[in-house]
């Protein structure tokens, strides 16, 4: 150990709760982030328990795996670029143009976001499926087939462009319109100050934004799960059913590991090589955001594009809503209030179980987050980096990848696991507090350290210092943090589907098996239900975190 | 109570990008008496900062120590050290009011109730605050910000008070107002005080002593007063006010001579007759006039700035000399190309060792 680091843990020590802590978190991101990938990686090692390379050269073989791979890769590509495309439009339209209804328009557009992923599969199910609204009430169609690429990423554009949007909404923020009207100053056209100065400062952004939904989509099992069909395989889905099918845990790891080497490696240019490469022109001086940059006609078309896929949500939310009190949708239209009954009734453990969830693995989730980035960014000591790429490394490992990691790590001694709250709540705390983590890391970037320590210098501890200064400071990123978490973790499918339980059972596995038996009544039921929960929860933790931001204007230690 | 501060031997060392060390203090060794102020004054990048930070603990030093009174500080972390400092940017707490900004420090010693409203309230009166006890750091302007800073140290009764250059960020009349203010609290509380500047004027209006600092090492300690008139070296002479710097060659024990004219000197260094030293003469303790004087010279520039006017003197066979003169509205100003004598006042040169 060189002279810095001793002298550095050294000083750590001297504040012996926050250096308990800090190794506290180092253990349980190795035990439950690294431990489960490197189980993963050994085991798509070996074959009958001998080491070999067979698994990957029957994957190579096999034209089921190759196609998964290829299907999977393409659609990533595609949802990517047209999510981003309609993320980019609605991004500009409600950044830089003068329209009506902006708010309402925004509000609609992030909807997707705190819905279970594949709720869209869901409504998509109800429109153009079998007994599709639009397939065959209205068209008549008889032989339309929804499932495969097509309906693959219909439904993931719903699902991820959000996600490209509000990435790319902070890029567009970040750029300032004074740019524009210096270039139509020194006589550039309209056309040419678009393509040649805001385009190409957009450029890292929207790069780093269609990675991002491409790990998404790579990521994503509910919709593939239910719209891809048997002749159109996709990885994440192939694994599971390798493990639950065929029990055939090496397949599945294998498949995994498969399905991660993209992820890692989008991950990877995105953070590593793109980050650095963004613009932020944006100065301390307001500047009009109004652009000039686009002609009357232009803006009109834009906002009609905006306004579509405002349209599209609204139109599956509420075939969603509708489908939830329909008694059998494509063949009997009588409203009824059976399958919320039936939700209640037989469906009213997972409801309790996936609230008891949520409710456990947020406020853990959430402090912990503010706990590693306030350590990152404001103490020294060996192994920084390590830690902070430890605990966003669950950002770029698909979920598929993490449930098979679980399994396969805490199904044996030393840590038995499986089966239990604990495996879950786990699981959904190391996997979505990387966003906790980031935007806690951005806000606190912002703080100036001296205010910290003040705080040091009038006496108090690190961890004091931590609960009354820092934590009031960045509430802003604690509420997106709780928030993100308690979302994700009503809505979270991919991993907890390997770690549900007959004990702990969550709703968004009952939906799938629903979609699954056909009971497309009961899942959109199942799935109204999450959505409330979610929009309420989110008003709470809203007015929680501001009721104690303010009570902390009176502390008491 | 208060303490003196004794530092021995520090070192600080910061890694630098390519790999190596950057060596920012370098074998400091001081005596801080109990009860007085002493800035620490050098240019931006000379190691003031870090040695008042490593004062606070929070830095390390590399090796050294750092004691207040009898006792090693080293080891102690920064909240246990009991020192009160002042920042730059205020690092007043944004999400508290004035008062439970004052009372912070307080609260986390577990007093009592009563005990903080009035030891708060105290303060507050002290630092002109009063009226401002619940208003928010935001709707406050850059000077009441710096009394709260000022008001938060003050209410621990500290043993040591520091002041990390706590004026820059304010406008000069405020500044001056407030290192008025600064002085006299620091004189009626008598706490140990270290404060750290690069304005040499904000040293001499506010010290007991001045710590002149370049380039990671002590250049000189003593007075303003030592200082200005007695630098030790070109540097600190350069640093702390205007200089004129000449070549003069020792004449006997108690004159050199300049360009053929023998000056006296208060001090004379251990130097023979003959051997040459670098003296420094003030541009104040010049005196201009029309028709007599040792030296001869002819006017380059002339700056009028109220208070003085300042002449750029080419002297003849010695060279250009900057000298000021004061209150200058009573007489006309030289003009530039005009023939000027100069005469230094009496014992005004002073030799470098």
């Amino acid at each position: 150990m060189s002279g810095t680091a001793r002298a550095q843990l050294r000083q750590l020590a001297r504040d012996p709760v926050l250096f308990v802590l800090l190794m506290a978190i180092a253990v349980s991101i190795a035990v439950f982030v690294i431990y489960p990938l490197i189980k993963v990686l050994l085991a798509s090692f070996q074959v009958d328990g001998a080491w070999s390379f067979a698994g990957y050269a029957e994957l190579a073989e096999r034209k089921l795996y190759r196609n998964a791979l290829i299907n999977s890769l393409g659609v990533g590509a595609l949802v990517g670029v047209i999510g981003v495309a309609i993320g980019f439009v609605n991004a500009f339209v409600l950044t830089r143009l003068d329209v009506p209804g902006k708010t309402l328009l925004h509000y609609l557009t992030i909807l997707p976001i705190i819905s279970p992923p594949f709720v869209s599969a869901v409504s998509i199910l109800f429109l153009f499926g079998f007994n599709g609204l639009v397939t065959r009430q209205l068209l008549g169609l008889q032989d339309f087939s929804i499932y495969g690429f097509h309906g693959v990423v219909l439904s993931q554009v719903f699902t991820f462009a959000p996600i490209a949007y509000l990435s790319l909404r902070g890029v567009l923020a970040s750029l300032s319109p004074t740019l524009e009207d210096a270039a139509l100053n020194i006589g550039a056209t309209r056309w040419q100050a678009f393509w040649k100065v805001s385009f190409p400062l957009a450029l890292p952004g929207i790069a780093s934004a269609f990675l991002v939904v491409f790990i998404e989509s790579m990521a994503d099992f509910g919709n593939p799960l239910v719209l891809a069909g048997a002749a159109f395989p996709m990885l994440a889905p192939q694994a599971y059913l390798e493990i639950t099918g065929s029990f055939n845990l090496s397949r599945g790891a294998t498949l995994a590991i498969v399905l991660l080497i993209p992820s890692m490696t989008a991950f990877a240019i995105q953070r590593y090589y793109l980050s650095k490469r963004q613009y932020i022109t944006v100065t301390g001086k307001p500047t009009a955001s109004t652009s000039k940059v686009v002609s009357p006609a232009a803006k009109w078309l834009l906002y009609g594009v905006a306004l579509l896929f405002a349209l599209l949500v609204t139109a599956f939310y509420a075939v969603i809503l509708v489908g939830a009190f329909t008694k059998v949708w494509g063949f009997n239209y009588a409203p009824t209030i059976a399958h919320f009954l039936y939700v209640f009734d037989v469906g009213f453990e997972s409801v309790k179980d996936t609230l008891v969830v949520a409710l456990v693995t947020t406020p853990v989730s959430g402090l912990l987050g503010m706990l590693v980035a306030f350590l990152v960014v404001r103490r020294n000591f060996p192994g920084r980096t390590a830690l902070e790429f430890g605990s966003i490394l669950s950002f770029a490992v698909p979920g598929t990848v993490v449930g098979i990691g679980y399994i396969m790590a805490f199904n044996a001694p030393p840590l038995v696991l499986t089966g239990t709250l604990a495996i879950l709540v786990a699981c959904f705390v190391f996997r979505y507090v990387p966003v906790g983590i980031q935007s806690g890391i951005a806000v606190l970037r912002q703080i100036d350290p001296a205010i910290e320590e003040a705080a040091q210098n009038l006496g108090a501890t690190g961890l004091t210092t931590f609960r009354k200064i820092t934590l009031p400071l960045i509430a802003p990123a604690f509420f997106s943090g709780l928030v993100y978490a308690f979302v994700r973790a009503m809505t979270a499918i991919s991993a907890a589907i390997f770690l549900v339980s007959a004990n702990w059972n969550l709703m968004t596995v009952q939906i799938l098996n629903q979609v699954g038996s056909g009971r497309l009544g009961v899942a959109a039921a199942f799935s109204v239900v999450v959505i409330v929960i979610v929009l309420v929860a989110i008003v709470i933790i809203s007015s929680l975190v501001n009721r104690w931001s303010r009570h902390t204007s009176m502390v008491r230690f | 109570m208060t303490d003196s501060i004794r530092i021995v031997g520090l070192n600080k060392a910061f890694a630098s990008p390519d790999g190596g060390t950057v060596a920012a203090v370098r074998d400091i060794n001081l005596e801080i008496g109990a009860g007085r102020l002493v800035t620490l004054l050098g240019p931006s990048g000379c190691g003031k900062t870090t040695l008042l930070r490593m004062i606070a603990g929070f830095e390390e030093p590399t090796s050294g120590d750092i004691f207040f009174g009898d006792k090693r500080m080293n080891d102690e972390p920064p909240n246990r050290r009991d020192t009160a400092m002042v920042f730059q940017s205020y690092a007043v707490f944004p999400h508290l009011d004035v008062f439970e900004n004052v009372a912070f420090g307080l609260r986390l010693r577990k007093l009592g109730r009563e005990e903080i409203a009035r030891r708060v309230d105290k303060v507050l009166e002290q630092t002109g605050l009063a009226s401002y006890a619940r208003r928010s750091p935001s709707q406050l302007s850059g000077g009441q910000q710096q009394r709260v800073a000022l008001a938060r140290c003050i209410v621990m009764e500290p043993r040591v008070l520091l002041f990390d250059e706590p004026l820059s960020n304010l406008d000069a009349k405020l500044r001056e107002q407030m290192r008025v203010e600064i002085r006299e609290l620091q004189q009626r509380v008598g706490i140990t005080s270290i404060y750290v500047t690069h304005d040499q004027v904000e040293a001499m209006s506010i010290s007991d002593e001045i710590v002149v600092m370049n380039a990671g090492v002590v250049e000189q300690v003593g007075t303003p007063h030592a200082i200005y008139a007695r630098p030790s070296s070109r540097f600190v002479a350069d640093f702390i006010g205007k200089a004129n710097f000449l070549t003069a060659t020792v004449a006997d024990g108690e004159t050199v001579e300049i360009s053929g004219v023998h000056l006296p000197v208060a001090e004379m260094p251990a130097r023979s007759p003959g051997e040459t030293v670098a003296a420094v003469l003030r541009p104040e303790a010049i005196h201009l006039s029309p028709d007599a004087g040792p030296f001869r010279g002819t006017v380059r520039r002339v700056m009028f700035l109220g208070n003085i006017a300042e002449y750029l003197v080419e002297v003849d066979g010695v060279g250009s000399w900057i000298v000021d003169s004061a209150n200058p509205a009573e007489a006309p100003l030289h003009r530039v190309g005009e023939p000027v004598f100069l005469t230094p006042s009496r014992h005004a040169l002073h030799l470098l060792p």
